[in-house]
């Protein structure tokens, strides 16, 4: 099973600040990390891997310091790391980095599967790995939390609701995000990290992709960002008491008067 | 402080810090208080091959590095000095098979406790051979192509647990300490069994068992090096695991200080952090120097091992002796740092003091350290 699995690397504080003047990340002295949902999509890779052989594909669009996310998902037993890198991409937004995206996996060549982690800790939109899907023309399924039965030309998938979930059964290729409850990531070897250090990494610039100049970086990208700002923290409810038929009088009241 | 290490040891020095935060830090309470044989902890260790770094590399390790063994015991002790003996106990029982076994006797037994699939013990202590080891009463005696052992081992580190035991025995009693012989012995051997666990003061995650043996018959191929070299066997073998007590100590030391650290910037009391006092102040720099020193001591004689110099018995009962005594200070004013709450079981730090506390014990006291200390200094100077 050939398997591909799309990360980011992201700032490891929860508490990302935000330049108020540029309305982007602020990055300095803040340590990078694998987005914590790839790194279930790494690990199920390799354990589909450890069960049906093939490879496991790691790509990730960013600076050239994206490297050594590539290279600790090499470490804990993927094959190989294409980094996608290139100004042309700069200032891409979810729809322009799946459209690219999606070009780096056209040129891998073919694949059974991909792998996506649910969204990313930093920007949280979860829009990118359907975007890759949508673009490339197969099914998803996204919020994945367990792989009931695999087979190289299907799999039945337990995907996570709000309330519950959802089995679905789909062909593939297809492209799969997942969430935590999906496993726990191993810890990687020494000998696994030692692969890593010498691992070549692969890049992908526009030169090697060639695509479509309008739909990639700032220019490829729809989305314009308005103002980024903290909510200001929600107010205290209003709590109604009395009997249940007055309390519901009451409600229907507020309402109308809120509608009014 | 710089410690100038290779981007190697970086790497299992920073590897074995993940494994202690991410899978044993969180598990170290429930272990202290089950007592249970931590196996969820080492199979995470063994799949990160921490287990062959002390085995040599056509064996299936890394390469035979006490160095590179310390960086790890210690960060692991930096969470659970506990599972971090069970572990370095699995080097100590090792390291018999390294030094002296012959080849065959290395491909049988080295590649499973490389990967982690066995985990080993030494077993020399007896209820009267303590600190005197030329009280050992368990005998070994050869009986056609087989020894036949009789006798009991107590306080065994991972006791009961391990799968591959070295244990000493008298062959010849008649020469004292010249008359005793290691054996490499297989759970399962007929006439091996385990008694006593014991109930411990700390390191409660580790196993402390009895080894009994009743006619116990084991192949003569089992013998190390040669009968009457049990004892040199084991001072070899004490020579080289000594820096990894000591790095237990360290660890030991290193964890409770960053708790203690940790907890007087948080903790307000006159209306400002206790941090913010000058006699917590020089508490924690006195704490922190110890440690310190501690470290450059067991670093340096880690590396003398590795280096290959031939004597190093007077820097490894150094190494132990000092860090252990850094542990058990350290520990003890961290918990002092920590006031009321530090004696109260809800807080990790009591359970630093517990754990420390054995590093000045075994492995040879340090009264028996100190003795060995002396004994070379008066030799050099009478050369």
């Amino acid at each position: 099973m050939n398997i591909i699995v799309c990360i980011k690397q992201v700032p490891e504080t929860a508490e990302v600040r935000i330049n108020p003047e540029t309305n982007t990340l602020m990055r300095e002295g803040v340590k990078s990390i694998i987005n914590p949902f790839d790194m279930y999509a790494i690990e199920e890779a390799v354990r589909l891997k450890e069960r049906f052989g093939g490879k496991v594909s790691i790509i990730t669009m960013g600076p050239p310091q994206a490297d050594s996310a590539l290279r600790e998902a090499i470490s804990i037993g993927a094959d190989e790391g294409y980094l996608v890198c290139d100004r042309a991409f700069a200032g891409s937004d979810t729809w322009a980095t799946s459209y690219t995206l999606a070009g780096a996996i056209k040129k891998l060549g073919p694949f059974d599967l991909i792998i996506c982690g649910k969204q990313a800790s930093d920007g949280d939109t979860a829009q990118v790995g359907p975007g890759i899907s949508t673009h490339l023309n197969i099914p998803q399924v996204t919020y994945v939390k367990k792989v009931e039965e695999a087979t190289d030309k299907s799999m039945r998938l337990e995907r996570m609701l709000e309330e519950g979930y959802e089995i679905i059964q789909t062909p593939l290729p297809a492209l799969l995000t997942v969430v935590k409850e999906i496993n726990e990531p191993r810890i990687p070897s020494l000998k696994g990290l030692m692969r890593a250090k010498n691992a070549k990494i692969t890049v992908l610039t526009q030169k090697e992709l060639d695509l479509d100049p309008q739909q990639i970086g700032l220019c490829g990208s729809p989305t314009q960002v308005v103002k980024i700002f903290t909510p200001a923290p929600r107010e205290g409810g209003q709590m109604l008491s009395g009997e249940i038929p007055e309390i519901a009088q009451k409600l229907v009241d507020l309402i109308k008067s809120e509608v009014n | 402080m710089d410690y100038l290490l290779t981007e190697e040891q970086k790497m299992i020095k920073d590897l074995a810090h993940k494994i202690a935060e991410e899978k044993i830090r969180p598990v170290a309470a429930k272990y202290d208080i089950s007592e249970e044989y931590p196996w969820e902890v080492l199979k995470v260790m063994a799949e990160s091959d921490m287990f062959g770094l002390f085995i040599p590399e056509e064996y299936g390790g890394f390469a035979t590095s006490v160095f590179n063994l310390c960086l790890a015991t210690e960060e692991f002790s930096r969470a659970c000095g506990g599972i971090a003996v069970c572990y370095a106990a699995s080097a100590l029982g090792t390291f018999p098979i390294v030094l002296f076994g012959t080849d065959e006797q290395k491909k049988k037994y080295l590649p499973a406790l490389a990967s982690g699939k066995k985990v080993a013990a030494f077993a020399i202590t007896e209820p009267e051979a303590g600190s005197d080891a030329s009280g050992i009463k368990t005998v070994a005696k050869k009986v056609g192509d087989h020894y036949i052992l009789n006798g009991l081992k107590h306080f065994i580190t991972n006791g009961g647990d391990a799968e591959t035991y070295v244990v000493v025995a008298m062959t010849d009693k008649s020469k004292g300490a010249r008359g005793a012989s290691a054996f490499i012995v297989e759970k399962g051997a007929p006439g091996f069994t385990f008694g006593k666990k014991e109930d411990k003061f700390g390191i409660r995650a580790s196993s402390t068992r009895e080894l009994i043996f009743t006619d116990c018959k084991i192949p003569a191929e089992n013998l190390l090096a040669k009968e009457g070299m049990g004892f040199i066997v084991t001072m070899r073998t004490f020579d080289m695991s000594r820096p990894g007590v000591a790095a237990q100590a360290l660890g030991i030391a290193q964890g409770a200080l960053e708790l203690a650290v940790k907890y007087v910037r948080e903790r307000v009391q006159f209306g400002k952090p206790i941090s913010s006092f000058q006699g917590i102040q020089w508490m924690l720099a006195d704490m922190a120097t110890e440690v310190e020193a501690a470290r450059g001591l067991v670093y340096s004689t880690a590396r003398m091992v590795d280096a290959g110099v031939k004597d190093v018995a007077k820097e490894s009962a150094m190494a132990k002796m000092y860090a252990s005594d850094v542990a058990m200070k350290v520990t003890v004013d961290a918990l002092q740092l920590f006031g009321g709450y530090g004696y109260m079981k809800d807080y990790p730090i009591e359970k630093y003091v517990r754990d420390a506390k054995i590093t000045q014990i075994y492995e040879g006291t340090n009264q028996v350290q100190r003795g060995i200390i002396a004994l070379k200094l008066i030799k050099e100077m009478a050369k």
